[in-house]
This record gives C-alpha cells, sequence and structure tokens, in this order.
C-alpha cells in the first residue's frame, strides 16, 4: 500500500505538515477559520531535537498493535491496509497512545483519540502534509 | 544608531487577521526578522533584518504575509537618489568596500527587448514544430579550415566538440559561493538534459565526479581544486580570465563558507579567505594565453575542447580576435549584467559592456577576419528567456549560458544579498540547515521543466521563422529587428530598424 | 525605392532544365517551350536561361557576360578587364528587338583568358582569379555588372517573361548539352536585369525557386570567404555556396548536397556507422551552409547539373527522362512541353539530390 514517509534529509522543520493536517482534518474551508487562535490537534508530528527534525505519523503497520489492543473495537484495519479510527466509538482510554512503538497515535480534541488516516476520510483524498511539503521530505509512496 | 541610522528598506506587513502564529516565518528566516512573544500570542518582526527574500511570505500557509518598500523616505532628490546618499552613509561609517551580489540591477538598457523576432507569412511557410522536426543540437569546438581525404574517403576526424541538445548551458557558479546541493541539483539536470553546466572556480566536489560527461572545469586565477584529475573530469576545460560582474578582478569567497567540504575540493585550508587574484599571473598577455590553452590541452590529450571566458569590456572584438588565434576552442563572453556570489558595487554597477553589444561586434569582427569558424562563441549575462536565447544566436552566438535564470529555477528570489551566506532558499549558502533547504530532486526537475520549457519556445520561435534548425539561425541578422534604437546601436548591432 | 542589392526581396518562381546524358547539343527553343505553361509563376520582373556548351570555338575561354549602364561605364570597365585578362573577342551580345522587353541595358560579351604574368605574380589558380575579378567588379564598380563568367557556358537574362527574354536572346540561335531556365515573381519591383536568373558563377550557374530562411546566416558565412553578395537574393547565396563546396573544399555533389539540404540528426542516427560519422561530420563543420526555408533549385555545371530540393521538400519539383534526356522542372506539364512522351516521372524527395552528369569527353 502507499504510505507517507518521511526522508529526514529533507524535512525543514517548518511543522507547515502539522498545520496542513489539522486544517485538512478541520472540515472548514479556510485555514484561517479552522486554526486561528485555536489550539491545533495534527495527526502529524514534527519531531524536534534542534538538530534533526523529521516528521512523523501513523506507519500504517501489517499487523498493528494498536488495533489488537483498542479496548471498544474504534481501531481497525480497512481492507486498503489503511489504520482508522472511529472516534464515536472510541472511549479515549488511551491503549492505543500507550502502545503505538512509533508514538503515531495523539489525544485528540475532545477526548478521542487521534491518527493519521492518510487523509482518506476527508476532502483532500490524499495525504495534506506531503501535498504541501516545500521540500518534497514527506513522500506518498508504495515502496516494496 | 544615531548617525549611522539607515530606515529599514523594507518593512513585513503581517494580516493580523490571517496570521495563525504557525510560526513557519519565525522558523524559516535566517535573518531572524520574525519571532513569536508567548505572552501575547502574536508573530512580531524586526524588519531591520529582512532582505526581501520572500522566503516567509512563499511558506506562509495563509497568505498573511507581505514585504513591501519602505515608505520612510529622504527628502526627495533627483541628483541625490536614496541610494546614493546611504551608500555614503555606510562607507562613512565602516571606511569599506560596498560589497553587492547577483548583476547590475541599474536602470541601463536592455537591448534584448529593444530587438524583435521575425516571422514567416507568404512568400515562405513557416514550420510547425508540433508536426515536423525542429533542430536544437549544437556542437561546440573549432571547425577545420578545410576538409581532409584520404584517397576518395572523406576523414572525419574533428578537434574535440561539445553536444548540445539545446543552445542553452549552464554557466560558472562555483562550489562554495552556491551550495552542495545547487551544484547537485545543476549536475542532474545538465545529464538528463544533454548540456552541461560549469564548476565555477571552486572546484569539483568528489561526489559530482559522476556527473563529469555534462561539466565544464573551470580554471580561474585562484587555481582553487585544479588538479589533472580535475581537468580529466569534464567534458571541456574553461580558463576564466574574467566574469561579467567583476571585470578585472578575481573571485572572492569569504573564510566563513570555507567548511571542510568546501576546503577539500578547493585545496585551501578551512576557514582561510579565497581571494583569486585580479589576474592569472601566468597570463600578462595574449601570448601567455596561449601558453596555458596549449598547458591544459598537453594535459588532457587534446581531448577537451577549451573555452576562454572573458568579460565584456571596451575592446572585446579585438579581444575575442586574439583568443580566437590562441588555440582556444571556444569563447565565453559575459555581459555587464552577470550575476555574482559577491562583488564590489561599485565595479558591479559601473564595469564592463552589454552583452548583446559585444557579441554583435564580437562576430561581426571574428566574421570580418575569416575565423569565425575557428570558435564557438557562448555568450551569457543576463538572458532571461528563451526569445533572449533566439536573440543571441541570430546576432552570432552558437550557445548561451545562463546562471541566474537557473538560480531562479531553483528558487532564487534575487534579494542580492548571497554575499551574507544566510540564503533561505539553500542556494547561496553554506550553513548546512539552510543547504537543506534546496532539495536536488526538486532542484533539478525545476531546471529540466525550465530548460524543456525554453526549448519548446525557441522550437515554436524557429518554426515561425520557416527555420527548421538552430544552425541556420545563428548570425542570421536579417531575423532581427531593432526598435526605438539610434543609428550607432543598430549599426554595432548589425541589425536594421524595424519598417527598414 | 531600393534596388536590388540595397534591400532583400523575396521571391517566389518556375524552374526547368533539360540536358542530354551523351551531350547531344539541343537549340534553346525547347527550353524556352517549358516555361510557357508556367506563365503564372512568373510576374514580368525577371526571366533568364543558362546554356552549357554553346561556345565550342571558344570552349578555352571565359566568356563574360557584362551589363553596362552606359558606354561611359563600358570604356571604364573595359581597360580593368584588359589589365587582368587578354581579350580574344569582345561584342555586344545578339538580341532581337521585342515590345515586351524594354530598357535594355548594354549587354557585352568577351572571351577571355587571363594575363599569364598577372596571374602567376597573384599566386592564384586561374578560376579563383577569376573569381575575384568579378567579385571586384560587381561590388565595386558601378554602372557594371558581370552576370556569367564560365567557360564554354553562358546565363542570359533580363527583367520580362522568361519566354520573352528567350525570345529577346535568340537563344534558338545556340545549341547547348544542358539548359536551364528561370522565370522571376519577386514580391517587390526593383526591375533590375542583374536581379535576374540563373546566377552564375564561373561554370556554376544556379536557378532557384523558394525564399530560404536562413539567408543571411549563410550569406555571413560565405563572405567570409570572399564572396559578396551584392544581389542580396538566395540564387546568389547558393551559387557560392556551390563554388565554394564544390570548387574550393572539394565535396563531391552529394556531399555539397547532404550539406545544403543536410539530413536531420534523427536520419543521420539512423545510418549506418560509416554515413553516420560523414553525415555528422559534415554537417558539424558546415553548419552555417545549411538552407532552410523552401526551395528548389538547380545548379548547372559544366558536364552535368544538379537539382534539390529543401529537406521539408517545401517547393514543388519533378523530374522524368525520355531516351538520352533529363528533364526537371517546378511542374510536369514544363517537362511534358519539352518531351510529351516523358518517362518515370517522379517528385525526389526533401533532400534528395538529383545528379545527371554528361558522359565524359561528351561535353
Amino acid at each position: 500500500m502507499k504510505r507517507v514517509f518521511v526522508d529526514e534529509q529533507w524535512c525543514l522543520g517548518c511543522h507547515l505538515c502539522e498545520y496542513n493536517c489539522a486544517y485538512a482534518n478541520s472540515g472548514a474551508d479556510s485555514m484561517v477559520k479552522a486554526l486561528k487562535d485555536r489550539q491545533i490537534f495534527p495527526r502529524v508530528r514534527v519531531e524536534d531535537t534542534g538538530k534533526i527534525t523529521f516528521a512523523l505519523s501513523c506507519r500504517h503497520c501489517s499487523d498493528p498493535i494498536c488495533v489488537k489492543g483498542c479496548i471498544s473495537g474504534a481501531l481497525s484495519k480497512g481492507t486498503d491496509g489503511a489504520v482508522r479510527i472511529d472516534r464515536d466509538k472510541c472511549v479515549g482510554c488511551f491503549t492505543c497512545i500507550l502502545l503505538c512503538p512509533y508514538g503515531a497515535v495523539m489525544a485528540g480534541e475532545g477526548g478521542a483519540a487521534i491518527k493519521c488516516e492518510l487523509c482518506l476520510e476527508n476532502a483532500c483524498g490524499a495525504p495534506a502534509c506531503v501535498a504541501g511539503c516545500p521540500n518534497r521530505a514527506l513522500v506518498y509512496e508504495e515502496r516494496g | 544608531m544615531g548617525i549611522d541610522f539607515i530606515y529599514p528598506e523594507f518593512e513585513v506587513k503581517r494580516d493580523r487577521e490571517r496570521c495563525i502564529a504557525c510560526r513557519v516565518c519565525e522558523r524559516q528566516c535566517a535573518n531572524c526578522v520574525h519571532s513569536y512573544d508567548e505572552e501575547s500570542g502574536l508573530m512580531l518582526s524586526d524588519e531591520s533584518q529582512c532582505v526581501d527574500c520572500h522566503r516567509c511570505v512563499s511558506l506562509c500557509p495563509t497568505r498573511a504575509l507581505k514585504i513591501v518598500k519602505s515608505d520612510c523616505a529622504l527628502r526627495e532628490n533627483a541628483n541625490w537618489t536614496t541610494d546614493a546618499i546611504n551608500e555614503i552613509y555606510k562607507q562613512a561609517s565602516s571606511g569599506g568596500v560596498l560589497l553587492s551580489s547577483m548583476g547590475n540591477p541599474k536602470p541601463m538598457p536592455v537591448y534584448w527587448d529593444r530587438i524583435l523576432i521575425n516571422a514567416s507569412q507568404v512568400t515562405n511557410p513557416s514550420i510547425d514544430p508540433l508536426r515536423e522536426p525542429m533542430e536544437t543540437r549544437v556542437f561546440l569546438g573549432k571547425k577545420p579550415d578545410r576538409i581532409k581525404r584520404e584517397g576518395d574517403e572523406l576523414c572525419c576526424e574533428l578537434t574535440p566538440q561539445l553536444e548540445l541538445s539545446m543552445p542553452v548551458m549552464f554557466s560558472a557558479m562555483s562550489y562554495g559561493s552556491i551550495s552542495y546541493n545547487a551544484h547537485k541539483s545543476l549536475a542532474i539536470a545538465a545529464s538528463k538534459l544533454g548540456i552541461l553546466y560549469n564548476t565555477g572556480e571552486g572546484g569539483l566536489h568528489e561526489d559530482f565526479y559522476a556527473y563529469g560527461a555534462n561539466t565544464i572545469v573551470q580554471v580561474a586565477s585562484g587555481r582553487f581544486g585544479v588538479h589533472e584529475k580535475y581537468l580529466e573530469a569534464g567534458a571541456a576545460v574553461e580558463i576564466k580570465m574574467g566574469q561579467g560582474a567583476k571585470p578585472g578582478i578575481g573571485g572572492h569567497l569569504p573564510g566563513t563558507k570555507i567548511g571542510s567540504d568546501i576546503s577539500r575540493t578547493r585545496m585551501i585550508p578551512e576557514g582561510s579567505d579565497a581571494i583569486s587574484p585580479a589576474p592569472h599571473h601566468d597570463i600578462y598577455s595574449i601570448e601567455d594565453l596561449r601558453q596555458l590553452v596549449y598547458s591544459i590541452k598537453e594535459t588532457t590529450g587534446y581531448r577537451k575542447p577549451v573555452i576562454v571566458k572573458v568579460a565584456a569590456v571596451h575592446n572585446i572584438a579585438a579581444i575575442a580576435s586574439g583568443i580566437a588565434r590562441s588555440g582556444a576552442d571556444i569563447i565565453a563572453i559575459d555581459g555587464f549584467r552577470g550575476g555574482t556570489g559577491a562583488a564590489p558595487t561599485r565595479i558591479r554597477d559601473n564595469v564592463g559592456i552589454p552583452i548583446e553589444l559585444a557579441l554583435a561586434s564580437v562576430d561581426t569582427r571574428l566574421r570580418e577576419e575569416g575565423i569565425r569558424n575557428n570558435v564557438s562563441l557562448v555568450v551569457g549575462g543576463s538572458i532571461h528567456s528563451s526569445a533572449d536565447v533566439i536573440k543571441a544566436i541570430a546576432l552570432g552566438a552558437d550557445a548561451c549560458y545562463i546562471a541566474t535564470a537557473a538560480l531562479l529555477a531553483l528558487g532564487c528570489h534575487l534579494c542580492r544579498t548571497c554575499q551574507t551566506g544566510n540564503c533561505n532558499w539553500g542556494i547561496a549558502t553554506q550553513r548546512p540547515e539552510l543547504v537543506k533547504r534546496l532539495n536536488p530532486d526538486i532542484g533539478s526537475e525545476r531546471l529540466i521543466n525550465l530548460m524543456t520549457a525554453w526549448n519548446h519556445e525557441i522550437k515554436e520561435l524557429m518554426g515561425g521563422m520557416g527555420i527548421n534548425s538552430i544552425e541556420a539561425l545563428r548570425g542570421n541578422r536579417l531575423m532581427l529587428r531593432g526598435v526605438g534604437l539610434n543609428g550607432k546601436e543598430l549599426e554595432i548591432l548589425g541589425i536594421s530598424h524595424a519598417g527598414e | 525605392m531600393k534596388k536590388e542589392g540595397q534591400i532583400r526581396i523575396p521571391s517566389g518562381c518556375a524552374i526547368s532544365a533539360a540536358i542530354s546524358r551523351s551531350g547531344q547539343r539541343i537549340t534553346g527553343e525547347k527550353i524556352i517551350d517549358s516555361m510557357r505553361p508556367m506563365h503564372d509563376r512568373s510576374n514580368g520582373l525577371g526571366g533568364g536561361f543558362a546554356g552549357y556548351g554553346i561556345y565550342p570555338e571558344y570552349k578555352d575561354l571565359y566568356a563574360l557576360h557584362i551589363f553596362y549602364d552606359s558606354d561611359a561605364y563600358r570604356s571604364q570597365c573595359e581597360l580593368f578587364i584588359k589589365e587582368s585578362f587578354e581579350v580574344v573577342k569582345a561584342e555586344p551580345i545578339p538580341t532581337r528587338k521585342t515590345p515586351e522587353i524594354t530598357d535594355e541595358p548594354l549587354i557585352w560579351r568577351y572571351f577571355v583568358t587571363p594575363l599569364r604574368s598577372v596571374l602567376a605574380s597573384a599566386q592564384l589558380d586561374e578560376k579563383e582569379y577569376v573569381t575575384r575579378f568579378v567579385t571586384r567588379v560587381n561590388s565595386l564598380m558601378t554602372g557594371c555588372y558581370v552576370f556569367s563568367c564560365g567557360k564554354n557556358m553562358g546565363a542570359f537574362k533580363a527583367v520580362g517573361f522568361p519566354e520573352d527574354v528567350g525570345h529577346f536572346y535568340r537563344l534558338e540561335e545556340y545549341r547547348a548539352y544542358s539548359w536551364t531556365a528561370h522565370g522571376r515573381y519577386p514580391t517587390n519591383t526593383p526591375g533590375w536585369w542583374g536581379g535576374a536568373h540563373p546566377f552564375a558563377l564561373l561554370d556554376y550557374s544556379v536557378v532557384h525557386n523558394g525564399e530560404i530562411s536562413s539567408y543571411d546566416a549563410n550569406r555571413r558565412f560565405i563572405e567570409m570567404f570572399g564572396y559578396k553578395c551584392t544581389l542580396q537574393t538566395d540564387t546568389e547565396v547558393i551559387t557560392y555556396i556551390a563554388d565554394y563546396l564544390l570548387r574550393r573544399q572539394g565535396l563531391t555533389l552529394e556531399e555539397t548536397a547532404s550539406v545544403i539540404a543536410a539530413p536531420f540528426w534523427e536520419t543521420i542516427g539512423r545510418m549506418d556507422e560509416d554515413a553516420r560519422r560523414k553525415a555528422t561530420y559534415l554537417r558539424t563543420i558546415f553548419g552555417s551552409l545549411l538552407i532552410t526555408g523552401p526551395f528548389s533549385i538547380i545548379l548547372g555545371f559544366e558536364g552535368g547539373l544538379m537539382a534539390l530540393n529543401d529537406r521539408l521538400k517545401l517547393r514543388s519539383m519533378v523530374a522524368g527522362e525520355k531516351g538520352d534526356f533529363v528533364y526537371v522542372a517546378s511542374e510536369e506539364a514544363a517537362i511534358r512541353a519539352m518531351e510529351p512522351d516523358v518517362e518515370n516521372v517522379y517528385a525526389p524527395q526533401g533532400g534528395e539530390p538529383v545528379i545527371v552528369k554528361v558522359k565524359e569527353g561528351q561535353y
């Protein structure tokens, strides 16, 4: 399946991916409306040590441990390989957050967990973080 | 402050309605213009540091930023312009030579824009490049005066030639003045396009020997990074006698830019200033040039064409004629608008002549002397578009060198502060965190796009003239007309006025 | 209005040629007839012919055909001729008064041979000597114009329709093994006799239909080698190119054709290695002599002719044969006017030369 990959060699640490992600998943028709004066809840996070930066989001593991550990059945792996979360079913126990070895599941606004769904469930249809990355540090592709 | 104070040239206009305080501008500005105030949650700016490079403007996700020229002005004076006054203040304060970057920005005539191109109507047909072959392949190098035969058979041996898929090459920019990633972008693009790029005077990074077939290696007065393997690595060797942006002086690279990689490539100690001597100290005359040309040919076994690059100066026609007889295979002429990573402002803005006039007079002179075929002519110094390429070739050039246009394709916004080394676009910098901003995959793609677009346009323009091969355009001045040029200018350009 | 030579005048045209492979000489009537059906391809502003083998009695002498504006110019020029040549015969070229042809200049011919002593001190071969003489007269002297200077051949041209020009020059009285003809359709009306075609230099003559887009590139290149394009016509520059490549560089006719109508790089890429090397070599060194834009030309020379189209074939040209004769013309109708039973009529491809040579010793 196509996944989002990061090449930290080209990551500038600009954090645009986080804002593009938050906007893409806001449902709003303008970034200003969606994000101005609000705390943002992106599903991609830039790891920033000051020297090395890279953007991290769900790896969509072939055998996702978060899905196994989800107590309410909110997390599932689709036939397309993407791991999705049904926020209506999420009870906010955050087991998934504790289980994810990558730290790619986060607490969202209002208590339920959030994670990257490759923008398949929002209006973008393809990862907004990749589209907006100014240096092609993020790519969305199939790798063997 | 006080007497030294010069009001900042630019203002950062931030639309508070739009700013989401994402801090991208802050993270992307190497000049530290933007900062975030935790207390108020607002973005602030220190416009005194702004160079108007548009990095923040380009990356702002909500288009909340723009940079405008400050309207804080000195009393208007048509004689003492604000620039002239501010330069006096700077020199009165520092006692130094003023430095600038990129090409001459003064409002001098751009002759390209006063020249118009012909098209076929009725008496002969235009040719449709979408339906007919349209050839832009060029061979650069010396052409023999006479053919040779052995018995009835033609001897097809030629002195070395450079084959280009289109009449444009990337001009010299040294590794040091521009970044590793900029060089890599140029090298990849040149290879994929079937053209050449030029190392400039900073040697060739070991990673780029792989692109040798598409590389021109330069030998300048400082001889940085010149050794036998280097000369052998390229497809051609260029002797840099001068540069359009700063005729009469050598290249300057401050020690702050000489990091370990550059030090190794240039073969000079880390942190030392790389100041090329103004002349080649082994070339004080034309006969000396001949010796250097032949030393290089000896070293490279006569397998590489030798290019001699000179700045367009007053006596350029005679100089070119001398070079054409010096054994050089190609003459490159750089006009007074040519770019640079750093040059004394006065030299950049006042020395040299326009490339259009230099080219026309050189081509005419070489033809008058019957030696035009001894050399190929490559011209540079502000070739803005494919139309300029067409005009240059019709005036008599074999090919054009582009550098500023290539940098623009790589993201340069012509803020003209390369000399600071803080290029926010990752081009004219050696700071690793800035260099990485130019991903060579993107850079080379954009260069390829630009050249592909130009080549399409060149073909369209040629087809319009009823010409289907670039060599039939070379020196074809009948295809050009001047507008608003005086008789002398037309005479030098060797073209008629529009309507004639 | 500017005259021919002061300004470049594009023109469309009709061309035609007939040649006997065995050197059989025929009068000029047939070639005149060939131009009649192509009347509309000319506009009365220029016509002309070249005949090869027409002066057998003087075949070792250069035949200079010269237009003079007046007798004063003639005596001036004749002085110069006498300084350079031994003149065996000088006479006005016989013409016939005809209402269609007016304002004729003085038209003279001279059968000459270079003065040995002058030739030796100039250290030139004979042909180069004659070429330089003609270039000097045509570029430096006013009121006179040498329009033909080959051996045992001659060009005849005037302002008018070609069939009238042939009548004017009494071409029925000449017999040639090879004839070429030209009718001109200039888009401007300078009406100067020297501007009519064929254009001739030594034994090369060119008739041409087309407007080449490479003109100034070709001109500025060829002028490096002592040629002066005084007329600013395509035909003139093509003649110089032919002279340069054939006589001075010693290229064969086929090689010459592959310079001026060079195969596309793509085509070269498909050739076998030997041919590819040769074609690449010629294109590389003689790139500036590539002719682009539409043209069909017939290059006449001693003992043969070569017809050639531009590489896109942007001008019509057909060839045919009957027995001993080969015919080439802009239109098949012109060939049929000469030989109604012509055989093997075909349209040569762009860049494909039609080369006809008279049997050795038969001309």
